[in-house]
């Protein structure tokens, strides 16, 4: 199918684009890689009357360190994200869900800022940003605010952001020490997960200092699975230990039935993922 | 708008495109190169890939206005026929509607890792669909042209 038409703008900095898409109002669409919004455009479930494009925005494009944090452009390409030396050093657990997302046709194009601002509850980038504890930054025409991923993602395919606005750029706290593990579950290579599970535990002798486990999948948005952690906080690193916490990985969430999964199979799911998750995380042989 | 691409290698230019366009359409209705094939339109089966700056792409998930100035090769601008000859010679095409992304993405594949393992050569076409083969053919003639 066709799209119903649109205007389109290529602007180059980012100042320009917020202009542009302020002065169109709730209208216009921000276009990033397209592999999100083309699909929605061409099923006519989306009518704006202008794309502004930011394909041509080199500022919100590639890696950086800034003191303890990585500073990755919205921009970033998937494709990128998988040979970035610095990800690959202290966000290795984005790399690894970054892998898994679609095919490498579509990681050529898709951009993590797409991934994050689509807020696609079966999305694989979102847990994995609420687990890492990163933050948008999001440029407007006040200028620039930052905004928690816990607080980004208020319900299916909605963030905080307001019109005209646009994601600049995704900050993550380098996580040294950590380790992490993301574990997907679908049903073919190409595939959405039905449930995911995205971890980081940090060590401490023979126990589990601290945890982060958010889900993919489990709701409206992604979800930090709270009691999971509470539950890991100071725990043994055993096996024992981890399978039952994760028992409790469903609790507070509220998973859809759909064609490839009811409510009851993505409860199950949340709860092996986790374990799997954890354990892999941890270091720990899960058995 | 005016659309100037470097297309298999030559500049092409294109008018009264609309921005909005995919760059499947531009290929296949503008400049007269049907190679690449239009199946879902929703980037799920690759029947539509091209490189696009040397890195393949789903053609329909491109706007036109995001291709201008840069470089597109089609099926039709593959200079070697080692890949398209291993699909003839080991069954691979039957209708032959997912050949053209194949051979993009089997041309791409043996570029970067010239003797690939299976899962390789599977993670490597997981993003083009097949309704015909049942794939074994396909890999078949992925093992084929690499051996050559
Ligand atoms: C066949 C297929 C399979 C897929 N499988 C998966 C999968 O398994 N897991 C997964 O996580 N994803 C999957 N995706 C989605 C893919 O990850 C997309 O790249 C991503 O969802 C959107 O990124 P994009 O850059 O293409 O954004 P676009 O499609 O361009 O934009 C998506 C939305 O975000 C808005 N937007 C984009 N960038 C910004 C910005 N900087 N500021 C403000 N708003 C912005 C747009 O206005 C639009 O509403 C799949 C896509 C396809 C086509
Ligand atoms: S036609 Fe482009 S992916 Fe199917
Ligand atoms: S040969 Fe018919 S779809 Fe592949």
């Amino acid at each position: 199918m066709i799209p119903s038409a649109f205007d389109y703008a290529r602007p180059s900095t980012v100042q320009e684009a917020v202009r542009i898409l302020s002065e169109a109002g709730e209208d216009a669409k921000v276009l990033a890689g397209g592999q999100s919004l083309i699909p929605v455009l061409r099923l006519r479930l989306a009518a704006p009357s202008l794309l502004v494009d930011l394909g041509g925005i080199a500022e919100l494009r590639g890696v950086s360190e800034s003191g303890d944090e990585l500073v990755i452009g919205a921009m970033t390409r998937h494709a990128d994200i998988l040979r970035d030396p610095l990800v690959a050093r202290y966000a290795p657990l984005l790399a690894q869900a970054t892998a898994t997302v679609a095919d490498r046709q579509v990681r050529h194009l898709g951009t993590i800022g797409g991934s994050l601002s689509h807020a696609d509850p079966a999305g694989d980038l979102p847990s994995v940003s609420l687990a890492l504890d990163a933050v948008m930054t999001i440029a407007g025409p006040a200028g620039e605010r930052s905004v928690p991923a816990s607080e980004f993602f208020v319900d299916y395919l909605t963030t905080a952001m307001q019109p005209g606005e646009v994601l600049v750029a995704v900050r993550v706290p380098k996580r040294e020490g950590w380790g992490t593990h993301y574990e997907k579950f679908n049903r073919v290579a190409q595939a959405w997960a039905l449930v995911g599970v995205a971890a980081a535990v940090r060590r401490e002798n023979g126990s589990i200092a601290e945890a982060r486990v958010a889900l993919t999948n489990m709701g409206t948005t992604p979800l930090r699975a709270t009691a999971v952690e509470q539950a890991l906080a100071g725990a043994l690193a055993s096996a024992d230990a981890i399978a039952s916490a994760a028992a409790s990985a469903a609790e507070g969430t509220s998973p859809s039935s759909d064609v490839s999964a009811s409510a009851e199979y993505r409860t199950h799911l949340a709860k092996v993922l986790t374990r799997r998750a954890v354990a892999a995380a941890g270091g720990i042989d899960a058995a | 708008m005016r659309i100037t691409v470097t297309v298999n290698g030559q500049q092409r230019q294109a008018d009264h495109v609309w921005a909005g366009e995919s760059l499947l359409y531009l290929l296949r209705e503008r400049l007269g190169l049907p190679g690449a094939k239009n199946a879902c339109e929703q980037g799920e089966c690759g029947s539509c890939t091209v490189y696009l700056d040397g890195e393949p792409v789903c053609a329909c998930l491109v706007a036109a206005g995001q291709v201008q100035g840069r470089s597109v090769t089609t099926v039709e601008g593959l200079a070697a026929q080692r890949v398209q000859q291993a699909f003839l010679e080991a069954g691979a095409v039957q209708c032959g509607f997912c050949t053209p992304g194949l051979i993009i993405a089997v041309h791409d594949l043996l570029a970067r890792t010239p003797r690939p393992g299976d899962a390789e050569v599977r993670e490597a076409l997981a993003g083009n669909l097949c309704r015909c083969t049942g794939y074994e053919k396909i890999l078949d003639a992925v093992r084929l042209a690499a051996s050559r």
